[in-house]
């Protein structure tokens, strides 16, 4: 009866949730200058909950998530440019085509040591960046795709240059798709998941199939990713080759960590400081600004996170 | 397609003076150092800016770009990778993306951030044809120089590897760390000069490559692939492996793009995943030491 409760009670909503939420979706509104910032701190931080479910929960270190997000860009491009320029549909057609590549990579993932994967998760991003670069009939090569002009969602309201639409739209596709991947984590099959990041082998003894979890939460990953891909490409009217870029998935692992694994506001957090440092320090010094990301990435992990951000630690007890 | 191979094999060797010291460190301290590459670039840009300014002969500069790496290493493995051998592979990982990142915009600050080219001395210029019609040999005379080079410095490292005491006690790190430690092995000491002397080879590997990789401030993520690569498919407890799996990607690459230009590196990472998923432990692993 004990456990059930700490369970139940840790998935309750807390007082500052709603709180969070209702002032993301009034910040466009009340500060339209940042509405175009706000589009992009909702895509990333739905990238960076889909990497959570991977990483943070599943325990599987990625550095091709681009992978998933590229090829949700691409397929939202292609399918306005070919099919219908709605974007809902074209929304759910990315998250199935990325939902399947993850589910054909899931398989990639479940042998082998961390390098391995790795290696076969930066692989299969290369492979399709390498693919979007060649296959030039179909993505434009290093075009990219341009000048797509997606219909008004729910059939009402246009996509303007101000980027309100575009943030509702984002922020709204994000808020749902959260609190699906909240409920997952929360559910048995999410504790599950947790006891295989913890200790595979031991998961496997008390008789969760390890196999068959590690691949639907991947499937489920690769989907969400897909999905900020998508909205990627809806919103700023482009798919170009700079969406499979490793720096994509180095950028994402980093908002992750910053602001915590295992724990999907972690993504959120993460997403909003990373966006805001970039904006400020691309502002400062436009080309060398990497250094400073670098410079922050080795301070981070020599000083440790809980060390850095809690400030107050630092003096207390001299280890 | 004797040229293609001939290339290749010079590719691939390069490609192994590179990698090697990754994977001796690799599989020495299971640190996951995505920034090897980084040393590599730092051994190139001291070869081009030593020969451009002060006019210092191209095998003068191979040594300082040796050393320059070397030193290097074993200054960045005292201060700031020895406190990670214990962590998380994703703080590895991470703290070497940091790193590549500050070396790529610091040699795009102090350099700039164009192609740097190598002026190669006259005696390495030119050409050798050997054979007639499909069977045609064209030897680069620098390419023949890079082999020359890599496969006596192979030579040296399995020498070193397999005769010396310093050898024994490297292998016996690798294979158990505390037990090498209780046998009154510094292990510490192995550690420092077996990664520097792998970021030497590296900076080595990086001048020597500078000609035919091309040398700018973002070669340590270009390359970063083809060094894990070679990793990830030799295994990490011998150097024969790395040596045949960077033989075979130096090979595969270089025929790939000459046959199937369209298809570009697609070949190379499909084959890479296909073996990593036959053999996740790499293809040529010495059963019995510990993984």
């Amino acid at each position: 009866m004990q456990a059930q409760q700490t369970l139940i009670r840790s998935n309750r909503f807390r007082p500052w949730e709603p709180v969070l939420w209702l002032a993301a979706l009034a910040i466009p509104v009340l500060l339209p200058h940042y509405a175009l910032i706000v589009n992009e701190i909702a895509i990333v931080a739905l990238f960076a909950v889909s990497l959570d479910l991977v990483l943070g929960y599943a325990g599987i270190v990625s550095l091709g998530h681009a992978a998933f997000f590229g090829l949700g860009a691409y397929t939202a491009a292609l399918f306005c440019k070919h099919v219908s320029p709605d974007p809902h549909l074209g929304l759910l057609v990315a998250i199935a085509a990325s939902a399947l590549l993850g589910l054909a990579a899931s398989f990639t993932v479940l042998r082998g040591s961390d390098l391995t994967r790795l290696m076969v998760t930066l692989g299969v991003a290369l492979i399709l960046l390498e693919l979007a670069n060649k296959l030039d009939w179909l993505t434009g090569g290093t075009d990219g795709i341009q000048g797509l002009v997606f219909s008004p969602v729910l059939g009402l309201f246009e996509f303007e240059l101000t980027g309100r639409v575009a943030s509702y739209y984002s922020l709204g596709v994000l808020l749902i798709l959260f609190f699906v991947a909240r409920r997952l984590v929360n559910s048995p099959f999410g504790a599950t998941l947790q006891a295989i990041r913890d200790n595979r082998l031991r998961a496997m003894a008390v008789g969760i199939p390890v196999h068959a979890r590690l691949v639907s939460i991947y499937t489920v990953a690769g989907g969400m990713a897909g999905a900020a891909g998508a909205l990627f490409t809806q919103t700023s009217g482009f798919a170009s080759l700079d969406v499979f870029e490793f720096h994509r998935s180095a950028d994402l692992m980093l908002m992750l960590v910053v602001g915590g694994t295992g724990w999907l506001y972690g993504g959120v957090v993460g997403a909003i400081v990373f966006k805001l440092m970039q904006d400020a320090l691309s502002s400062i010094t436009p080309q060398y600004w990497t250094f400073w990301l670098g410079l922050f990435l080795v301070v981070l992990v020599l000083v440790g996170r809980d060390r850095l951000f809690k400030p107050w630690t630092w003096i207390r007890r001299g280890r | 397609m004797l040229t293609i191979l001939f290339d290749g094999i010079a590719y691939g060797m390069l490609l192994f003076i590179l990698a090697v010291g990754l994977a001796v460190t690799m599989g020495l301290m299971n640190f996951i150092n995505l920034a090897h590459g980084a040393f590599a670039m730092v051994g190139g840009y001291i070869t081009v800016l030593l020969m451009q300014r002060m006019d210092v002969p191209f095998l003068v500069c191979l040594p300082l770009a040796f050393a320059g790496a070397a030193l290097l290493g074993a200054v960045l493995e005292r201060t700031l990778y020895r406190p990670l051998y214990r962590k998380p592979h994703l703080d590895q990982v991470l703290f070497s993306i940091g790193l590549v990142f500050m070396s790529v915009a610091a040699f795009d600050y102090f350099v700039g951030s164009t192609q740097q080219i190598v002026q190669l001395p006259a005696w390495l210029k030119g050409r050798t044809e050997l054979g007639e019609g499909a069977w045609t040999l064209g030897m680069g005379h620098y390419r023949i120089f890079i082999i020359a080079v890599c496969a006596a410095l192979t030579v040296l490292l399995q020498y070193i590897l397999s005769r010396t005491r310093f050898g024994s006690r490297l292998r016996a790190s690798v294979d158990d760390q505390r037990v090498a430690a209780g046998m009154g092995i510094n292990v510490n000491v192995v550690f420092l000069s077996t990664f520097a002397f792998g970021s030497g080879l590296a900076g080595l590997g990086g001048a020597l490559g500078a000609e035919v990789l091309g040398l700018d401030p973002t070669f340590p993520l270009k390359f970063m692939i083809y060094f894990l690569i070679v990793v990830a498919v030799g295994g990490t407890s011998s150097i024969t492996g790395p040596l045949l799996a960077a033989l075979l990607l130096g090979i595969a690459d270089v025929a790939g793009k000459y046959y199937i230009p369209k298809m570009g590196a697609f070949i190379v990472y499909s084959l890479m995943i296909v073996i990593l998923l036959w053999r996740p432990q790499g293809l040529f692993v010495r059963q019995g030491g510990k993984a």
